[in-house]
């Protein structure tokens, strides 16, 4: 069971980790508009380089 | 639309001819800040249009950025200061996307989006905690123990914590605010059963005891949280939907200095301005004409469906429409001083008055928060007496029944319902702007019309055009296609659609508030009001016709029917309500109307005061009212009445004193709207039978001492789903 040491903490980072990415997400606005993001994808607009 | 489609270059589009002057102006304001526009387009739907509107919109001179939101169905363009939206909506025009100017103001107003995304932030944060400490719970239930089984409790404590403290906020805070009213509602018992839940567990945690319910605190945090979110979710899209209605009307104004035309903000404007007001425009301000005639349309203010003549010191309110010829006004009042601001205002206290009412969740909380709190001290002082003073067994079981009892299904009944009825409405056009409008509306029996615009399309449509003789029709056609009055536009419509080719009429002029008048084989012919064609006035809508010195003759005009509302009358009848048409046109368009589509409960020449005493009279006679009604005259009625609807092309103050907007031109959607309310207090109350009858099985345990946190978190998560998946069969 002394493996359990590590694994605990090693689950509750990487569960961290995602609530982390989420909340930056958040933050940033990438929940606003789910239909344009989607239809984004494809057009070609910014393959090449992202927007500046 | 494929992407070949759009059309990508901006040659010979409108705004090119604008845009050098809009780069001057530019350069000119080139000192100032950047601005944001904001501009609704209703037309756009795919990937191709997006790329269209921001390349489109990136080479317009003065522009920084343009960002398309497909989701809403805007865009957001930072621009430098003195770009106008007039020149980037005439630039989307010609690349052929409609475009309309919303007012920034109006849309950021009020802030759901930082409310909505608040909530979201704790639910996310309980999820990730419920996972968790469930993953330390299962662990502790397959059977850890001793050290092992110590440690997971207090990691769970760890995690259990600081989380309930951040995401049970929501409810700490309504409770606290109800307990201060020396209320209770249902997060009175919620808060009281979370802090408790964590604070025994602690206790248990520390004294190493077997069991802990920090699991079951978390639980019940994230279902509460969810129903929370799902209802906040649902009134944010309806609410930004009707925010956008409001946005799309920029209230701006042509002032004129010294003969100088700029166009002004409403809010800019003072008594004692001069502003001009162009044919086809909204009046927006109070005042006094200065110059000009023409005629008025005050359907929207007073339901009359005759225009009105307006000449030079005539009064003229706001909100009213010019029709035919430009008007100078002096300004008495502005924006808030404006009757129709006066009568917005008046709307505003109303509502405030009608959120007393008592939803079927607010009645549940209030007969269940006092049961619960009482078996739960009723459940502690017999196992203390029973256990001879046993503390902690006592407290153990009194908080398992709190636990147990908590209104998890029952936080999560309404909002689950709602959601899935209102989703189900605003696919078919109609938003719920109230939380409690669905319940409402299920209770009607009365339902009360306005006649212009609501039932009707407020567009006349010429009658029995066949008594005119063919040289007739053709000189009135001749005429009427030389204007833009709503009168003439109808008939030359309608004769044209008919195959009447317009006569050869010469000098054609238009008299602005009179008719047009023209000379047709070297005689005079007119078309216009009774008086000044030299007619007898018959009682309805109509326009005179006078060929040379013969009699002149009149034609007259009907509203049309809104489509879908005989199908709506006809939902409401089998529904078993009382309908009823009330207005303030003469006795003779109403009756007309009333038997095109049956109605004989009618009352013509209603003032607005009368329309609101009637509703007022029939609430106090214990009836439920729908009010269905479009006008300023209709607004006191709206928020008398015990739920209300209006259309898209309503007033704004009567959208605001409506629970129900629907978008569409058709009525039929009202009839939906009826059955889905029905349906929808249907499963509420169904929900409630289910939290019921788990809590009658789940309770006894709970008292008897068998109840553990397994049992807890089964039974919650049980009753939760049931719950949810009653309300999907709404779809």
């Amino acid at each position: 069971m002394d493996v359990l040491v590590y694994l605990i903490p090693v689950s509750l980072f990487l569960g961290g980790l995602g609530l982390a990415a989420f909340f930056w997400a958040l933050k940033s606005r990438q929940f606003e508009d789910p239909e344009g993001d989607s239809n984004r994808i494809l057009t070609d607009d910014y393959d090449d380089a992202p927007k500046s | 639309m494929s992407l070949s489609e759009v059309p990508h270059s901006a040659g010979g589009c409108p705004a090119c001819t604008a845009a050098p002057a809009a780069e001057e102006i530019a350069a000119k304001a080139a000192v100032a800040g950047p601005q944001t526009i904001q501009l609704s387009l209703p037309t756009i739907h795919c990937a191709g249009c997006i790329s269209g509107v921001e390349r489109g919109l990136s080479g317009a001179p003065g522009v920084l950025d343009a960002r398309v939101n497909l989701t809403l169905k805007r865009v957001r363009i930072e621009a430098e200061a003195g770009v106008t939206p007039e020149a980037l909506i005439g630039r989307l025009d010609g690349l052929g996307y409609e475009a309309h100017e919303l007012d920034s103001d109006a849309l950021e107003a009020t802030e759901s989006d930082a409310v909505s995304r608040d909530l979201t932030m704790r639910l996310a944060v309980a999820f990730f905690a419920n996972m968790n400490v469930m993953l330390l719970s299962v662990a502790v239930w397959a059977g850890a123990e001793d050290a092992t089984r110590d440690l997971f409790h207090w990691i769970s404590a760890a995690i259990t914590i600081p989380t309930v403290m951040f995401s049970g906020q929501p409810f700490y805070r309504s409770a606290m605010s109800a307990l201060r009213g020396g209320r209770l509602n249902m997060d009175v018992p919620i808060s009281l059963a979370i802090i408790l839940a964590v604070a025994l567990s602690l206790w248990e945690t520390a004294l190493s005891g077997h069991h802990a319910y920090f699991d079951a605190a978390l639980s019940l945090t994230f279902f509460l949280l969810l129903g929370r979110y799902l209802d906040q979710r649902t009134r944010a899209s309806a609410r930004s939907a009707a925010q956008e209605l409001a946005a799309l009307e920029v209230p701006r104004a042509t002032r004129i200095d010294e003969g100088v035309e700029t166009s002004v903000r409403v809010t800019e404007l003072v008594p004692g301005d001069t502003v001009l007001v162009r044919p086809g425009a909204r009046v927006p301000v109070d005042g006094r004409v200065v110059s000009g005639t023409s005629e008025i349309d005050r359907s929207l203010m007073t339901g009359e469906s005759l225009p009105v003549f307006s000449g030079p010191d005539t009064p003229i309110h706001a909100g009213e429409i010019n029709l035919t010829g430009p008007l100078t006004v002096e300004v008495q009042a502005a924006g808030q001083g404006t009757a129709l601001h006066r009568i917005a205002d008046l709307v505003a206290v109303a509502e405030s008055g009608r959120a007393n009412y008592n939803s079927l969740a607010d009645r549940a909380a209030r007969a269940y928060a006092p049961v619960v709190h009482l078996l739960a001290l009723a459940a502690f002082l017999a196992w203390m007496w029973i256990s001879g003073g046993d503390m902690r067994l006592s407290l153990n079981i009194a908080v398992a029944t709190l636990i147990i009892t908590c209104p998890c299904a029952m936080g999560l009944a309404v909002p689950a319902v709602t959601t899935a009825a209102s989703g189900k409405l605003y696919r078919r056009g109609l938003l719920i702007k109230n939380g409690t409008a669905l319940e409402r509306l299920a209770e009607v029996d009365t339902v009360v019309f306005d006649k212009t615009g609501t039932l009707t399309m407020g567009l006349p449509k010429p009658q029995d055009l066949g008594a005119l003789s063919t040289r007739d029709l053709e000189v009135a056609l001749g005429l009427a296609t030389a204007s833009s009055h709503p009168l003439s536009r109808a008939l030359s419509d309608t004769a044209a659609e008919a195959g009447v080719h317009p006569a050869r009429v010469s000098d054609i002029e238009e008299v602005p508030g009179y008719g047009v008048q023209g000379t047709w084989r070297g005689e005079r012919v007119r078309l216009g009001r009774a008086a000044w064609v030299g007619a007898d006035a018959v009682p309805a809508t109509a326009t005179y016709l006078a060929v040379g010195a013969a009699a002149p003759q009149a034609i007259r005009f009907t509203d049309t029917l809104r489509p879908g509302a005989d199908q709506a009358i006809a939902a409401f009848r089998k529904a078993g309500a009382r309908i009823m048409l009330v207005s303030g046109d003469s006795p003779a368009a109403v009756g007309a109307l009333a038997s095109e589509i049956g109605i004989d409960n009618i009352r013509a020449e209603a003032t607005p005061e009368d329309k609101a005493e009637l509703v007022a009279e029939l609430g106090e006679t214990g009836h439920k009212v729908l009010m269905v009604g479009d006008g300023l005259n209709d607004t006191a009625a709206l928020s008398a009445a015990h739920v209300s609807i209006s259309p898209a092309t309503a007033l704004d103050a009567a959208r605001v004193a409506s629970d129900i907007v629907f978008l569409g031109r058709d009525f039929a959607p009202l009839g939906d709207a009826l059955g889905t309310a029905t349906q929808a207090r249907k499963r509420i109350q169904e929900n409630f039978a289910i939290s019921t009858v788990y809590n009658v099985i789940a309770v006894p345990i709970a008292l008897l001492g068998f109840a553990t946190p397994l049992a807890a978190a089964l039974a919650m998560s049980l009753s939760s789903i049931t719950v949810s998946l009653n309300a999907m069969r709404i779809r």
